[in-house]
């Protein structure tokens, strides 16, 4: 790639956003799964003894039992809308039990033990899809908010006051953070609310599912990330919502693509694979994708670790100075992980120019990485963020420059949490996947991508739904955590977001706090 | 330049139907049998198909229960919903609490193919844990990297010294050592193999392990009775572990031997001598198991000469019983810093026995003092064990150990043996070390789970106001 510097090409004012092809509003749309049979946590079971009389599909108000007109038999229920056993203790509607002919069963679902593990709980799956179907949390008898890890957020809880000092209304509260906070110009760039997506590259998902990111986005006002893969032709739409990653590997970095965004990020490391580089495998390498990162298809493609032009924060703000050459209005990211010295190496970061400091905790997400990097190597974003906070802080430059989290930041409480322990805003990238229907199998690297069509290149696999869909899945998904955020700051009486950040007293630690 | 140190692998299909951990149901009279839209034709993976060709031919093996990949395409997409999908329960059975299941399926795997396991989404496990679970390794973010990746031109190097050296070096007036040098063995790898605690044990399966030590360049520490003729021509990769008493009995082994392990008792030094008369040139190694005070007893061994000493805990990491007993990391750390402390650590090289399942422990091992691991049971799973303990209760082994054939199951050794070189390779790379001697007791670069809570949560919320003040 060249790095001379075309003046004709330079702006100094930010692109103006451009509208999307299909009209997608924040209002929550219903969007159902896509397969034919959604997972529930129970299975309803309906013998031949129905007799068709409706009674069923009468009482249930959550719409498992459907008796269409004319029709002799009450349709097979759709389960994964059903409370189970909670209803047996609370509603008078229980089916079951008022049934005529008994031709009813309930049991727990035993494919819900087969998905998800520790950190994405089969209850967290299942909550985030329900979110990601009507826009908003419609079944509280899942549990969306805790993981089964033992540790980090999900020990963590949210300290509300008996009653908040102020009383606050939905419309009082303000859920967006600004990025640019040197004060020293450029850019003003202020999201509506305090997470952005993370880089998932062109290669390793699907393109309706790299649209539906970067549309919800738009719809949001706030970011998308191109992830290490290039700018597609199909993210044209969407330039003033895209961070243009430059990756080591540098592939799909061109001039063109630094100067079209109001964001770059440097991608030092990744979380799940600290210290290790990036390998996207043959079989993901299609004709197009190898266009797009200039390489030959087929073959596997390396990111290296680390950037060999990069050997000191000195080298670091020479890669600022070039991405500033390009593109003066662009705010500059370092995306990092998370070792001992990460507070050093974000006050380096400031140091060097950076705007934006993303620090990328070990428990991330990633297209492929070896299982002993992702367990053991570098340690859990809830360390780092009170680290990096309280070393800004003591540096007395923790105004000047925006501290993102990510890496295991699964629902809108561990965003609340990420900021409460000292982060400015999040990234999220799993929660947005799950939103699409991932069940977590962690067969994204294998054959021919992922089965399930959300991060695979494969002609068949990728065409399994549009990014219209996946649009309104990842928008319902953000409206949702908005809500729940909005909620939760009238519970703290806290009108914006940098008023909660890093309130250690808005959190206890159920091991030390009680 | 040296030839490059590298472990072949191929694959080696299991001789027994492994067990996996899904298993799919299908309610064969929900079937509404000609839809015309069988999912099971749609399987990406080809998981019925490879079903059906069993069920027909009874070919091989029947993989299909071990490789379905878990994506409930065919659960979520059958039009009668007549396949619903659970967790295999033999799959629950095996192993234990702390060899979990998880854990005997990627062995195996890594057995089978020789590949590291690698996956996407992010890591699916709890926060920490008991154990090794509650160190993080260190990485070295951009001042210390390989210069074209782990298997690039640089070479990270996994060779150890077994063996005593010498401190100081002094010479005589005729420019001579006038110090004895002690024999130095050098092992490609950083772990020898050792008869694991359980088994269906036969001479078959001593020389698939003898046989593996051998293609690795390392040990494998055996109990000199159960040395057979078999296992002869792999008699420099065998090291015979002896009682005093038997010393002048396996007089023969010993001095075909380059490695000789002892089983510690009072009469330590006499039976050292009584070894180095056979053979001088053979490092022997002090067996012993650990416990409160080993500190102090390494630190007397090491006084008193000894050139190895191979400790050794449960095989679940456990040292003592009770309640809470201490575990093989946080001992050795002990260990460690208690022979730095007294500038000895170097005369003497640590081997490390006890409930290391999986690579990370080995490099956790590392950097919590030992020299070198010792690993049993991982080769015995390597050859299909499923811990199903029959063995030790005097019934069959359901996977037939006792017969596996030396050759193929050699083979899967050396694949777990690559898969963990491997493994240790990309922590080194990670951390920016070109050693694993450098990785040994390298305590900054890891971080302990207690630290990490002490700096972080109890000074945050703890409630005790002097503690906070303190931390």
């Amino acid at each position: 790639m060249s790095i001379a510097v075309k003046k004709k090409k330079k702006s100094k004012t930010a692109p103006a956003p451009k509208q999307a092809a299909q009209e997608i509003t924040r209002e929550p749309q219903h969007t159902p799964s896509r397969f034919r049979h959604a997972i529930g946590k129970y299975r309803v079971l309906r013998s031949d003894a129905c007799i068709g009389c409706g009674k069923c599909a009468e009482l249930c108000p959550h719409g498992v039992h459907v008796k269409y007109e004319g029709a002799q038999k009450t349709s097979r229920p759709k389960d994964y809308l059903c409370r189970g056993f909670h209803c047996k203790q609370n509603c008078d509607y229980y089916c079951i039990d008022k049934c005529p002919v008994g031709a009813l069963t309930l049991r727990i679902n035993p494919v819900v033990e087969t998905i998800g593990d520790p950190r994405w709980t089969p209850e967290m799956i299942l909550s985030t899809w329900d979110m990601a179907e009507h826009g908003r949390v419609t079944n509280d008898t899942l549990n969306g908010e805790l993981g089964d890890t033992d540790g980090g957020f999900d020990k963590l809880r949210l300290n509300f006051p008996k009653k908040p000092k102020k009383k606050l209304k939905p419309k009082d509260i303000d859920t967006s953070i600004v990025l640019n906070r040197r004060g020293e110009g450029g850019t003003q760039i202020k999201i509506d609310v305090p997470w952005y997506g993370g880089g998932m590259s062109y290669g390793s998902v699907s393109p309706a599912t790299m649209v539906g990111k970067a549309h919800a986005a738009q719809i949001w006002n706030t970011f998308s990330c191109t992830g290490e893969g290039g700018f597609p032709p199909h993210l044209d739409p969407y330039d003033y919502n895209m961070i243009t990653q430059v990756a080591t590997g540098l592939f799909g970095v061109r001039e063109e693509t630094i100067q079209r965004v109001r964001i770059v990020e440097f991608r030092y490391a990744q979380g799940a694979k600290p210290g290790l580089g990036g390998h996207l495998l043959g079989d993901k390498n299609t004709p197009a994708v190898a266009k797009m990162r200039e390489a030959v298809a087929g073959m596997s493609l390396f990111s290296p670790f680390p950037f060999h032009s990069v050997y000191s924060i000195e080298d670091h703000k020479k890669h600022v100075d070039w991405i500033l050459a390009m593109n003066p209005a662009a705010l500059v990211s370092a995306k990092v992980s998370t070792p001992t010295d990460v507070d050093m190496v974000a006050v380096g970061s400031y140091y060097a120019g950076a705007h934006i400091v993303h620090i990328d905790g070990s428990y991330g997400g990633t297209g492929a990485a070896p299982d002993i990097a992702k367990k053991n190597i570098a340690m859990p974003i809830e360390y780092a963020i009170p680290k990096v906070h309280e070393f800004l802080t003591n540096e007395g430059i923790r105004d000047k420059i925006t501290l993102i989290a990510s890496g295991g930041i699964r629902n809108a409480y561990d965003i609340v949490k990420a900021i409460c322990l000292g982060a400015d805003g999040v990234v999220v990238g799993t929660g947005e996947l799950v939103a699409l229907e991932c069940i977590r199998c962690g067969n994204c690297e294998s054959g021919r991508g992922c089965a399930r069509g959300i991060a695979s290149t494969d002609p068949e696999l990728s065409n399994m739904y549009d990014e219209n869909w996946s649009t309104r899945r990842i928008s319902n998904l953000y409206n949702g955590w908005r809500e729940q955020i909005i909620e939760i700051m009238i519970r703290y009486g806290v009108k914006t977001i940098p008023e909660m950040r890093g309130r250690y007293d808005l959190l206890r630690h159920v091991d030390y706090s009680d | 330049m040296p030839k490059k140190y590298h472990i072949n692998t191929e694959h080696i299909p299991p001789r027994f139907t492994p067990v996996g951990k899904f298993g799919i149901v299908d309610f064969n009279e929900d079937c509404a049998g000609a839809c015309h839209h069988c999912v099971k034709k749609e399987c990406i993976y080809e998981i019925y198909k490879k079903e059906g060709i069993f069920t027909r031919e009874m070919e091989g093996p029947v993989h299909y229960l071990y490789s379905c990949m878990n994506c409930l395409r065919c659960v979520q997409n059958c039009t009668r919903a007549a396949i619903t999908r659970v967790v295999n329960p033999e799959f629950r059975w095996l192993g234990d609490d702390y060899w979990k299941p998880d854990i005997i399926l990627t062995l195996w795997y890594q057995s089978e193919t020789g590949k590291i396991p690698v996956s996407g989404a992010g890591y699916r496990g709890k926060f920490s844990g008991p154990g090794f679970d509650s160190m993080w390794t260190d990485m070295s973010e951009i001042v210390r990297p390989t210069r074209d990746g782990i298997h690039g031109r640089e070479y990270i190097s996994t060779s150890v010294d077994v063996g005593r050296k010498v401190p100081i070096l002094a010479f005589d007036d005729k420019r001579r050592t006038a110090v004895d040098i002690p024999p130095l063995m050098e092992l490609p790898v950083p772990f020898v193999l050792s008869k694991p605690p359980f088994g269906d044990y036969s001479p078959k399966m001593y020389e698939a392990f003898a046989r593996a030590a051998a293609v690795l360049e390392t040990q494998f520490v055996l109990d000199a009775a159960d040395i057979t003729k078999n296992l002869a021509k792999y008699k420099k990769h065998i090291a015979p572990l002896v009682r005093g008493a038997e010393i002048s009995k396996y007089k023969k082994l010993i001095r075909s031997a380059a490695f000789v392990e002892l089983i510690y008792d009072g009469k330590m030094a006499a039976n050292i001598k009584a070894i180095k008369k056979i053979n001088t040139n053979a490092v022997v190694s002090v067996k012993i198991p650990l416990d409160v005070n080993s500190h102090r007893t390494a630190e007397k061994l090491t006084d008193a000469g000894v050139e190895v000493i191979h400790f050794t805990a449960d095989m679940h990491g456990n040292i003592g019983k009770g309640e809470h007993p201490e575990f093989i990391k946080d001992n050795f750390r002990r260990i460690h810093t208690h022979l730095v402390d007294r500038g000895i650590r170097d005369c003497v090289t640590l081997i490390a026995e006890g409930g290391i399942a999986l690579p990370e422990h080995m490099a956790k091992m590392i950097i919590c003092g030992a020299d070198v691991v010792a690993l049993g049971i991982p080769f015995l799973v390597a050859i299909e064990c499923r811990m199903c303990m029959n063995c030790t209760r005097g019934r069959a082994c359901p996977v037939d150990i006792s017969g596996v054939p030396p050759e193929s199951g050699s083979k899967r050794i050396l694949n777990l043996a690559a898969a963990w070189r491997n493994q240790l390779l990309e922590v080194l790379g990670a951390m920016g070390i070109r050693e694993v001697r450098r990785l040994r007791g390298e305590f900054g670069r890891a971080m302990f789970y207690e630290d990490l809570e002490r700096d972080t949560f109890r000074k945050i919320f703890s409630k005790d106001k002097k503690e906070k003040a303190k931390l």
